[in-house]
């Protein structure tokens, strides 16, 4: 199936400052990927190349096989962006700049599809106000609302929830999540990982204008397993002479040990029972994104 | 097509929105300059036979009027969009570099026949102005108009903030708008000014569009009207090379 994002070599320069290196990247269709990275890594000049408001000194971008330079209009028109910035035409209604919107995507008589997504985003009260009379979080559902007036199979949203409050978020994620159930391919950039690591099938991540990472989600995880541990407050407070390879940490009168796979659990009891140590109590510590995240910003040292 | 008349849609109830300040207030200066020179001139000059200078000065207040709003039209459109970030949408949009253009040049135009339009129908209330040919009026009006529209454009997307533009507005489309003939005839200048107003382009509008009232002019409308149109097509091939490379738009 033709990919819904198709980065090729992909090189872009500020000044002197080299933003992006040779990106390669592929989103097959019907994904929900995340383009994670520090701040100064790269992502939004990426999201800015593939919707054509930058453009990259070499390689090629191409959205549902459209060229994104050479043939704008068909990339455009199956692309729906949603800026970081929160931009709005101070001269225009919620339901006024929708329309104006969908023209722009030569779409007539929208309403039906844009009365839809007005109160999908819970923006129905606000619908007929005008663009500066709305709170932060409203002016975001309105840029959501704008990205998908002309209902693109492709959607990239920049930072959506960055500074937006918890209510708006779990709307807008239950929202974006039945997007991409209904087919339309999700990119997004957050720096809330437990987001991306609850909804994203896949990641790409940057750092200094590279992709040093990209994997399926449980993949990534998957490869920090190792670092697995399990934390026990014990009585008396000593650990038994045949655990005490494993320790790795002492954390709060815990004993951190460090555990390969689950089977372990077993004889680590059964060693305690027979020393006649009581747990009193007990955490698994499991990888999780931001432990993926930390340890290859750290370690990665190209 | 759609894409392109929603764009103009948006452009036109973009200044219509706020009238008062787009159209109605602009109306004011060129009728006070209008009120001025009359009471200080009008024993003095008589520009052309038979042509008193108040009369001779309206075409040259409402051109004056007409170009320098569809200038502020669409220059503080694009800079407007660009400073607050808007402009994006249209950056995003399948919209082409022409179909921009077009919009915001017709936008333009839109607004500057109104504003001269009204300045017009004022001065109609205090002086008779003959009308020779309303069609080398409106010609000369709406290519004014146009030019001033891409050149603001283009200043709108040079531009990077407010005063950018006012420097644009100040240094360049000022002068040569106030030195291309808005209130005196060539005629009575100097000759070394002469010769420097004949290479100013807005003299041939401002010289053309009077012609279509009085059917006299400093020289021939066809002569104007080809420098004109030469001018047009130039600016616009410039704007919209600007526009296709993305020029300060699309990094």
């Amino acid at each position: 199936m033709l990919p819904a994002i198709a980065v090729k070599q992909i090189c872009k320069r500020y000044g002197n400052v080299q933003a992006l290196t040779d990106i390669d990247l592929e989103i097959q269709q019907g994904e929900f990927f995340a383009l994670l990275g520090p701040n100064g890594a790269g992502k939004t000049t990426l999201i800015s190349i593939i919707a054509g408001l930058t453009l990259a000194n070499s390689g090629s971008v191409k959205v549902m096989g459209y060229d994104v330079t050479s043939d704008y209009r068909h990339a455009r028109l199956n692309l729906g962006v949603v800026p970081q910035e929160l931009v709005f035409d101070p001269f225009f209604t919620v339901r006024e700049i929708l329309h104006i919107q969908s023209g722009y995507y030569g779409i007539k008589g929208n309403a039906h599809w844009i009365d839809e997504i007005i109160e999908r985003l819970d923006l129905s009260d606000k619908a007929g106000a005008n663009m500066r009379a709305l709170s932060g979080g409203m002016k975001r559902r309105v840029l959501v609302a704008q990205a998908l007036v002309h209902k693109p199979p492709v959607i990239i949203l920049d930072e959506p929830t960055a500074g937006v409050d918890v209510e708006l978020r779990q709307t807008l994620w239950e929202f974006v999540r039945q997007l991409n159930r209904d087919g339309h391919t999700v990119v997004l950039t957050t720096h809330y990982l437990e987001e991306a690591e609850a909804m994203c099938n896949r990641v790409a991540m940057l750092k200094a204008g590279k992709i040093i990472a990209l994997d399926q989600m449980q993949n990534l995880i998957g490869k920090m397993a190792g670092n697995n541990s399990l934390r026990l407050r014990l009585l008396p407070d000593q650990l038994p002479a045949e655990l005490q390879p494993l320790e790795i940490n002492r954390i709060g009168g815990m004993y951190e040990l460090r555990i390969d796979d689950y089977t372990q659990l077993e004889s680590i009891l059964s060693l305690l029972r027979s020393a006649q140590i009581q747990v009193l109590e007990m955490q698994l510590q499991q990888p999780d994104l931001e432990d993926v995240f930390v340890n290859l910003m750290q370690n990665d040292e190209n | 097509m759609t894409g392109f008349f929603t764009l103009l849609y948006k452009e036109l109830l973009r200044f219509w929105k706020v009238s008062f300040q787009t159209i109605v207030a602009p109306m004011v200066s060129p009728l006070l300059y209008l009120l001025i020179f009359y009471h200080v001139l009008e024993a003095h000059v008589e520009v052309y036979p038979g042509v008193a200078y108040p009369t001779f000065l309206i075409p040259g207040l409402v051109m004056m009027a007409a170009i320098q709003n569809a200038f502020a039209n669409s220059s503080s459109s694009v800079i407007q969009s660009k400073i607050s970030g808007n402009l994006v949408f249209i950056l995003l949009s399948p919209l082409t570099y022409h179909e921009i253009f077009i919009a915001y040049i017709l936008a333009a135009i839109a607004r500057g026949l109104l504003v001269g339009l009204g300045v017009y129908l004022v001065a109609l209330i205090f002086f008779e102005m003959p009308l020779q040919s309303p069609f080398w009026v409106l010609l000369f009006v709406v290519l004014g108009s146009a030019i001033l529209g891409a050149l603001g454009l283009i200043a709108g997307i040079w531009a990077d903030k407010f005063d950018q533009l006012a420097a644009f507005q100040n240094f360049i489309i000022l002068p040569l708008t106030f030195l291309s003939g808005v209130f005196y005839t060539i005629h009575s200048l100097p000759a070394g000014w002469q010769i420097l107003s004949h290479l100013n382009p807005f003299f041939y509008m401002i010289d053309g569009f009077r012609y279509g009232f009085f059917g006299v002019s400093d020289i021939s409308p066809y002569i104007s009207l080809s420098i004109v149109a030469i001018c047009l097509v130039a600016i616009s091939y410039l704007t919209i090379w600007m526009l296709r490379t993305g020029y300060k738009l699309r990094h």
